[in-house]
């Protein structure tokens, strides 16, 4: 068994208000130094095969089809 | 003049969007989305708002796998004519009928209240009824309204007279509740068959309930 952990983020360069919302409210816990801050929501998916090829072209063709909406999103699979 | 009307699990502004168009005459029908076709009769196809499958994992996302949305991407490609709203904007961008993409509002709230819009092209069926630069009053009920497309995309937006609403105040100038890029509320496809936007001309039908200048709006697909 394959375990996927895929990470969907706003891409570079698309504003993340929850992100920019979030950091001002670090910012008013005087928590500093913070440069960004981003949010995304993480997938895990448990898949049938060991192969981790043949999992990473499956989950690949998740994200494209439905899992991330590419025109605004990024992912990032991770498979254990 | 037939209007098919598409539900799916969420769905809620059916039944508006039903009574409008029989205001206008339309004969109308309710489609449920697990059809695999529409019916043959259809002038116009709307996927009415709402909050399909519950705007899990995006808003449109799942919907856009229902076994009606084969006939709908098939219709559109013959020339039918289609209009989303609401929901049925996110839906038609995520089938990938509109281009861009509508992401969380700028302010993190849901948005309902009345908004004037600008009308940028009447190019096209939908608003050929309506005065370029003139402005209507219309709702606006989302918390998913943010219309985003890159540069590139806007451009073609632009040269191809697909933008067809701007959100604005009352005078027309620029006002933007929700962060969309160029302030768009409404776009189409390049063959002008296409149309999706954010705001509910369903539920500006009477003066009674604010406004009725979703009228105008509608009473372009009643020919």
């Amino acid at each position: 068994m394959t375990t996927a952990i895929i990470n969907v983020s706003l891409k570079a360069g698309v504003l993340d208000s929850q992100g920019k919302a979030v950091h001002h409210a670090l910012d008013s816990l005087h928590f500093k130094g913070v440069n960004d801050v981003r949010i995304g929501k993480q997938i895990v998916l448990k898949l049938d095969t060991d192969d981790k090829t043949v999992a990473m072209s499956e989950v690949e063709k998740m994200c494209e089809d439905i899992l991330a909406n590419t025109v605004i999103e990024d992912y990032k699979i991770e498979l254990i | 003049m037939k209007v098919t009307i598409l539900q799916f699990p969420g769905t809620n502004c059916e039944y508006d969007t039903q009574h409008a168009f029989e205001q206008l005459g339309a004969t109308t029908e309710i489609v449920w989305h697990k059809s695999e076709t529409i019916p043959a009769d259809t002038n116009l196809l709307v996927v009415a708002g709402g909050f399909s499958y519950g705007d899990y994992l995006r808003s449109g996302a799942i919907a856009r796998f229902s076994p009606v949305m084969k006939a709908v991407i098939k219709y559109a490609e013959n020339g039918g004519k289609v209009l989303g709203i609401c929901n049925g904007f996110q839906v038609l961008t995520e089938a990938g009928l509109l281009p861009g993409a509508l992401k969380r509002n700028d302010n993190l709230h849901f948005i309902s209240k009345h908004h004037h819009l600008k009308v940028i092209n009447n190019d096209n069926i939908f608003l050929e009824k309506l005065k370029k630069d003139s402005v209507v009053n219309i709702p606006i009920a989302h918390h998913d309204g943010n219309y985003f497309i890159d540069e590139a995309g806007l451009k073609d937006l632009e040269s191809n007279n697909q933008i067809l609403l701007q959100y604005t105040n009352a005078d027309g100038e620029i006002q933007n509740p929700n962060g969309s890029i160029s302030s768009i509320a409404g776009i189409c496809n390049k063959e002008k068959n296409v149309f999706g936007l954010m705001p509910h001309p369903e539920r500006a039908m009477e003066l009674i309930l604010g406004s009725d200048d979703g009228l105008a709006m509608l009473q372009g697909f009643c020919k």
